[in-house]
């Protein structure tokens, strides 16, 4: 019996005693991990990292039970440095961003693992030696083929990445995505950090384009941890805002799709088409981007009557603008020549990865945390996520439209079932956690699941605060993409993924 | 198929805004702080801010805007002690002059004495901007982008972003520069042409922000740098950027 069952089941926020969690030898840790993880249609690893414990380690997995709502959570505590482990890479690839984290951060020896380079030059990392301008990239020894490298600073206002690609004329065989530029420290700055509002305001920084998505992460392991509960109005409100961050993402990727495909109509509207969602979220908590409504226990920012009809009326007008723009993007033959077949990635190698969020659904996953592990106002509800099957940049443009709709709907609905009239209570500044616990927060942003995984100790302090951000699995689906296609379509690949690199890099 | 284009076009309407000089903002937005002489524990309120940007001087409280998040909590929690206005115009090239006190109602500008000679006279007309995060969250780096879309649309002034450092006239930083970015940043700088102008945009490119104890920062660089103009936001505000640029670089718009 007990070879069957050893892990513990966690609900999405609800916290659990941390010894509770089963110990594990590492080989039943190893053979279990693997087994649980099978078949890509019920489960997948949504985290897996390392905390210092007495004198070794702690390893701690969380998987994703996709079809019961579950996490299960088992751990295998490792003695000392000394001993290498066989890397579970070697059996399910997904692990391969994981292992050489917790490689790069504690010098853990992982044997047989592909490559277990460096993830991010983290500031704390074991090795020092190691510098960000030296990444061993992979290198082709070949006379026939090139390399060409581009970053950290990409030609555009955005975040820096290096990019080596590998090409035999103009057509990519491999290409390696070097990451790390961002890094600030978050983790390490969560359990330093002395008030909540500090770690607050971090979580906002995670990276701003979810903001809203990452905040809800956090204030929910907080309130669990400290057992607040939220009331169904807040809760409304606040996957309100998450739906709207979704929406207007979603809408101004498309402009970016547009515009490196030179589809200058789609590119100008679709721009000038985010603006109204932004200026709306404005109009509510004072900031474009949301931060300063999500906070802990309550908000400052309640979701009024005017509010309420002023969205209604901002919702109208952008869905028939909207879809009107959409329908003619996606069936014009110069876009669907540079969509369609383009930058593909097969159901199989999403499997293996362990992709999330919108890459999973591209190819037909049902991944989706609203569904899967639902938290707030999906608690109450039978949500169904929009899926594509192609796995090219026609389905990364096409989910966006679908699940843009999607959100337009699920905000009308929510409105209607908020109630103006009932008052939230206002943010808990000094929230007290509960000692010796362990709390998983899952949310779905834009990108896909967002995890948020605290451990406090005796005293009822952060013991350890782990953010996972879904690019996190998904930047590796970008570099398989391009194999053996035109190095040209490098822009419109990456643009249609537009994953986090400080979301990553932390 | 040309007809539909049209039909969009004129179901889109006007978006453009008229006059980035005098669009104004929704109240509820975050622009330039007022503190009140409410009496309230000074303590409890420094204490309060999670980016140190309050401080007491001379007995009268002080915001430094250059280490503000614009949370806006302290208005929340200390209400009538603290106001935030909606005057987003507030970007300079006087680092001094982001510390709004007790009992003023600051304006926050572009100094004339203060710009550079050649920047006047070599950037009035046209401007290309080179910008490089190091560390940035992707919001200002969204709103920089923004200052070029159909809305705000920068270009109307000939200023625009660039991918070349070597085309640009200046550098952009967003981000608290984060240590593995430093270098990066430094070469890109030197490859712009002399003269070339330096700006830091948003709160963590100015003072660190939130980030601004950790060890993966390393913001020496700054020392070496003479910064032609500080925009404060987190993130910035589109019109906050453009205002400050223009101030900075033509006459006419300077307050
Ligand atoms: S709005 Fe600025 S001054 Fe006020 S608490 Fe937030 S960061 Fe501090």
């Amino acid at each position: 019996m007990k070879a069957q069952n050893q892990y513990i089941k966690l609900k999405n926020g609800s916290p659990i005693l941390t010894a509770d969690i089963p110990v594990l030898s590492y080989n039943d840790f190893r053979v279990q991990t693997i087994k649980l993880l099978l078949d890509f249609d019920k489960a997948h690893c949504s985290n897996y990292f390392a905390i210092p414990k007495g004198i070794g380690f702690q390893l701690i997995v969380i998987i994703a039970a996709d079809v019961n709502h579950d996490f299960l959570v088992f751990s295998h505590q490792l003695l000392s440095i000394e001993t290498a482990l066989e890397s579970l890479t070697q059996d399910h690839f997904a692990f391969h961003i994981f292992e050489r984290e917790i490689h790069e951060n504690f010098n853990i020896q992982f044997l047989n693992h592909p490559w277990l380079k460096p993830v991010r030059f983290a500031h704390n990392r074991a090795d020092q030696s190691k510098q960000i301008a030296n990444y061993p990239f992979y290198h082709f020894d070949s006379t026939e083929m090139h390399e060409v490298s581009v970053g950290p600073i990409h030609a555009g206002i955005i975040e820096p990445g290096h990019f080596k690609f590998s090409c035999h004329g103009e057509t990519v065989k491999h290409l390696e995505i070097q990451l790390g530029w961002q890094h600030r420290g978050i983790e390490t700055l969560m359990l330093h950090k002395k008030t909540d509002l500090q770690r607050t305001l971090l979580a906002e920084s995670i990276t701003a384009d979810s903001a809203i998505a990452h905040t809800l992460a956090f204030v929910t392991a907080m309130e669990s941890l400290s057992q607040i509960k939220v009331d169904a109005n807040l809760n409304l409100e606040r996957t309100i805002a998450l739906e709207l961050e979704r929406l207007a993402i979603h809408t101004g990727d498309l402009c970016g799709m547009c515009t490196d495909v030179a589809y200058q109509l789609g590119s100008s509207v679709f721009n000038a088409l985010r603006t109204p969602i932004i200026n709306f979220t404005q109009r509510w908590c004072g900031n474009r981007f949301g931060k300063g409504l999500i906070r802990i226990g309550g908000t400052h920012y309640p979701l009024k009557e005017g509010l309420k009809s002023d969205l209604i009326l901002v919702l109208n007008e952008f869905e028939s603008r909207f879809v009107e723009m959409a329908e003619k993007t996606f069936n014009i033959p110069s876009v669907i020549k540079r969509f369609d077949g383009i930058g593909i990635i097969s159901k199989i190698n999403v499997g293996l990865l362990g992709c999330v969020g919108m890459v999973a659904k591209t190819v037909g996953y049902k991944r989706d945390i609203r569904l899967s592990h639902p938290f707030g106002y999906y608690k109450t509800v039978e949500f169904e996520p929009k899926t594509c099957i192609s796995g090219d940049v026609m389905a990364r443009g096409f989910l966006r439209y679908q699940e843009a709709l999607q959100s337009i709907q699920l905000i009308k609905t929510m409105l209607e079932l908020h109630k103006s009239e009932l008052v939230s209570s206002k943010p808990d500044y000094k929230v007290v956690l509960n000692p010796n616990s362990i709390c998983v927060s899952a949310t779905e942003g834009w990108r896909g699941e967002i995890i948020h995984t605290a451990l406090t100790d005796q005293n009822g302090q952060l013991e350890w605060y782990k953010i996972k951000d879904p690019s996190m699995h998904n930047w590796k689906a970008l570099e398989l993409s391009l194999r053996n296609i035109e190095i040209s379509d490098f822009p419109i690949n990456n643009k249609s993924y537009d994953l986090s690199y400080s979301g990553h890099d932390l | 198929m040309f007809l539909d284009d049209l039909i969009i076009v004129k179901h889109q309407g006007k978006q453009f805004i008229k006059d980035l000089t005098k669009a104004s903002l929704p109240e509820i937005f975050r622009g330039i702080p007022q503190i009140s002489d409410k009496a309230i524990n000074a303590q409890e309120l420094i204490d309060f801010c999670p980016t140190a940007a309050i401080l007491l001087n001379k007995n009268k409280l002080a915001i430094d805007l250059g280490k503000c998040a614009f949370c806006g909590d302290c208005q929340m929690q200390f209400p009538n002690k603290i106001t935030f206005t909606n005057q987003y115009k507030m970007a300079t090239n006087n680092r001094d002059s982001l510390m709004v006190y007790q009992g003023e109602s600051k304006e926050i500008k572009v100094e004339a004495s203060l710009i550079r000679k050649e920047i006047q006279s070599i950037f009035n007309r046209s401007l290309k901007l080179r910008q490089v995060s190091a560390g940035g969250d992707n919001g200002n780096e969204l709103e920089l982008g923004a200052c070029g879309n159909v809305n705000f649309d920068m270009g109307r002034y000939g200023i625009e972003f660039t991918a070349s450092p070597r085309h640009a006239d200046g550098i952009v930083v967003t981000g608290p520069i984060t240590e593995n970015m430093v270098e990066a940043l430094q070469i890109a700088f030197e490859a712009v042409p002399e003269p070339r102008l330096f700006i830091l945009v948003g709160v963590d490119a100015i003072s660190g922000g939130i980030f601004a104890e950790s060890t993966a920062l390393k913001r020496d660089f700054l020392n070496k740098v003479h910064i032609d103009l500080y925009v404060p936001g987190n993130p910035i505000h589109p019109l906050t950027f453009i205002n400050g640029i223009l101030e900075l670089t033509r006459k006419k718009y300077r307050r």
